[in-house]
């Protein structure tokens, strides 16, 4: 539109955009170990393998960054598959990559990889994700619908689920058992550089798809056939949205863990904020997925427990009973 | 543009929808698409749109096939309303409308989506939401979106299907009226008055095949129609206008033969 929306969503991006810079901030300034930040930088800038530097270059910064680009993942990735599905109840965690992440770092786990070395954690959820994404990517080029693309990903989540509990079963010692239970709420704490390193290249990837397929997100919401009598692709929609999406939320679960309900939440909150509109919904989520993340993960290091609460689990208190809040608004408003 | 479809056969699974059908649409003309239910009209639709692939046979707009004219290019050469469209977000109309610009580059609403809506009757809907609408209401504000397009191609099933008498009729001037601007009309119609009425020419579809197809005085004589629909009809005219009214089931014991 050429009129006042488009100023509107220009505010709104802005918006979300300073939330997000200012909860990075906060995140940054926010730890267990009291932090010079002024020193810090300093002596980063310089170049001084100082406490302080490590602190912040080590453990502040690749937390806040993570914490920003898995919500962003999980945002734009939740707002991009309720588009494709014309669906308000999509998850991310649909298309089965979660499950399969998942799977892969509890496979790492299981057999002592990641006791050999710390990457083979992320490194066990990247491979997962990828067996999942290129099985997706092979049922969406021989031309399944969408329907059938979301039950290959409900069988994949299936089977990822089931092994991941056979593990559990087998576990050597309940110690073990425990440590795969606690990775699998998601978290971020203790993550380094190379993390970030590991998971952003694909997570940008993963973006760069999604938010490409903003127009053929407009289109569908007039159905399949009209969109591509509008001149899209189905097929190549398809691809692009679940690709982007399995790189994007394969690489989240590689390094945080699972982390459930932003995905879904988010584009709700979003979608009166942007006219309902599916392709301007895309950036909103992504940015406001951002935030919310990054709120639950400061409030979890402000909770006084110990050890800290999950993220995943956060997420998942304030998600819930916001998700049942939001049926009843739709049951009375209906379609 | 001129559309011509020839021996044309589509397939839903294994059962033929559409058999070796041949007809022509030109720039200017508004053809009545008709027939009993599951005769094949939304199959040609559909195959005509590229929706589903040809079993056989080749459809060229101005001797060009899709594929030749390339898939953007395409959605601005056609322009499709599917039968009862659905809109899945609460947007509001005129977001709704702008997005028949999208072929154009962006869903926006331009000089041609407000002409489109003032058409359609619907500029006093746009800050709608699509929720509030009636089912008349939507079913317009749809096709507005469907000629917001502009296309050269308009393929319309059952446009005045959720329609009440009076928008009908405005739904028929409208698909009239776009014709007579130069587009190549093709509308799936089950009123056989309506169709009679506003139809430069009428194809009469059953089990797939095209069974007439010519003015709607030769088509919908009583013995095509009988052929098609197994009823009987009642003709007649009033200031030139024909209509047509479906009077009894030929195989049924309903109906009495009305007297003369």
């Amino acid at each position: 539109m050429t009129d006042g929306t488009h100023d509107h969503h220009r505010l709104l991006l802005a918006g979300l955009a300073l939330l997000v810079v200012a909860l990075s901030v906060a995140s940054v300034l926010i730890g267990y170990a009291p932090l010079d930040l002024g020193a810090a930088v300093l002596d980063l800038l310089a170049g001084r393998a100082s406490l302080p530097a490590l602190v912040l270059a080590e453990l502040r910064i690749p937390r806040a960054v993570l914490g920003a680009a898995v919500g962003f993942s999980l945002g734009v990735t939740g707002a991009a598959l309720q588009g494709l599905m014309r669906n308000p109840i999509a998850d991310p965690g649909i298309v089965g990559v979660s499950g399969a992440a998942a799977l892969g770092a509890v496979v790492a786990f299981y057999f002592g990889f990641s006791a050999a070395f710390a990457l083979a954690l992320p490194l066990g959820g990247l491979i997962g994700a990828g067996i999942a994404t290129v099985f997706l990517l092979s049922v969406a080029r021989s031309g399944a619908d969408t329907a059938t693309l979301i039950l290959a990903g409900v069988a994949i989540n299936a089977l990822a689920g089931a092994l991941t509990a056979l593990a559990l079963n087998l576990a050597p010692s309940p110690y073990a058992a425990l440590e795969v239970v606690f990775w699998l709420m998601g978290s971020l704490a203790d993550r380094s550089l190379v993390h970030v390193a590991l998971a952003l290249p694909f997570m940008v990837l993963g973006w760069a798809l999604v938010l490409s397929s903003a127009r053929a997100m407009d289109a569908l919401t007039l159905g399949e056939d009209a969109a591509h009598s509008l001149g899209f692709s189905l097929k190549r929609v398809r691809l692009v949205v679940v690709g982007g999406t399995a790189a994007a939320v394969g690489a989240s679960v590689a390094v945080a863990g699972a982390i459930g309900f932003v995905g879904l939440v988010v584009p709700h909150l979003m979608r009166p904020l942007v006219g309902h509109r599916p392709g301007r919904l895309l950036l909103a989520s992504g940015l406001a997925g951002a935030a919310l993340t990054l709120g639950a993960d400061i409030v979890v290091r402000l909770v006084p427990t110990r050890p800290e609460l999950k993220l995943g689990v956060i997420t998942a208190i304030i998600g819930a009973p916001f998700f049942l809040a939001m049926l009843r608004r739709l049951k009375v408003e209906g379609p | 543009m001129i559309v011509v479809a020839e021996g044309v056969e589509a397939r839903r699974g294994a059962a033929a929808v559409v058999r070796g059908l041949s007809l022509a649409v030109r720039g200017g003309e508004l053809l009545g698409l008709i027939g009993p239910n599951g005769a094949g009209k939304t199959s040609l639709l559909r195959a005509l749109c590229g929706l589903d692939p040809l079993a056989s046979g080749r459809i060229v707009f101005d001797g060009r096939t899709p594929a030749e004219i390339g898939r953007a290019a395409f959605g601005r050469t056609l322009a499709y309303l599917p039968q009862n469209g659905r809109i899945h977000w609460p947007m509001t109309v005129a977001h709704v409308i702008a997005l028949g610009r999208l072929p154009h580059g962006a869903a926006v609403l331009d000089a041609a989506a407000r002409r489109a809506m003032a058409a359609a009757d619907v500029t006093h809907l746009a800050g709608r939401t699509t929720g509030t609408l009636s089912g008349g209401e939507r079913a317009r504000v749809l096709l507005a979106r469907a000629l917001a397009v502009e296309a050269p191609v308009l393929l319309a099933d059952e446009p005045v299907a959720a329609l009440d008498p009076y928008h009908q009729l405005q739904v028929m001037e409208l698909l009239r009226a776009n014709a007579r601007a130069g587009a190549a009309v093709v509308a799936v119609l089950h009123d056989l008055t309506l169709a009679a009425r506003f139809c430069d020419r009428l194809a009469l579809m059953d089990q797939g095949a095209l069974r007439a197809l010519g003015t709607p005085a030769e088509v919908l004589a009583p013995a095509p129609v009988a052929a098609a629909y197994r009823v009987s009809i009642e003709c007649g005219a009033r200031g030139g206008e024909p209509f047509v009214i479906p009077w009894s089931r030929l195989d049924g014991p309903a109906g009495k033969e009305p007297t003369p």
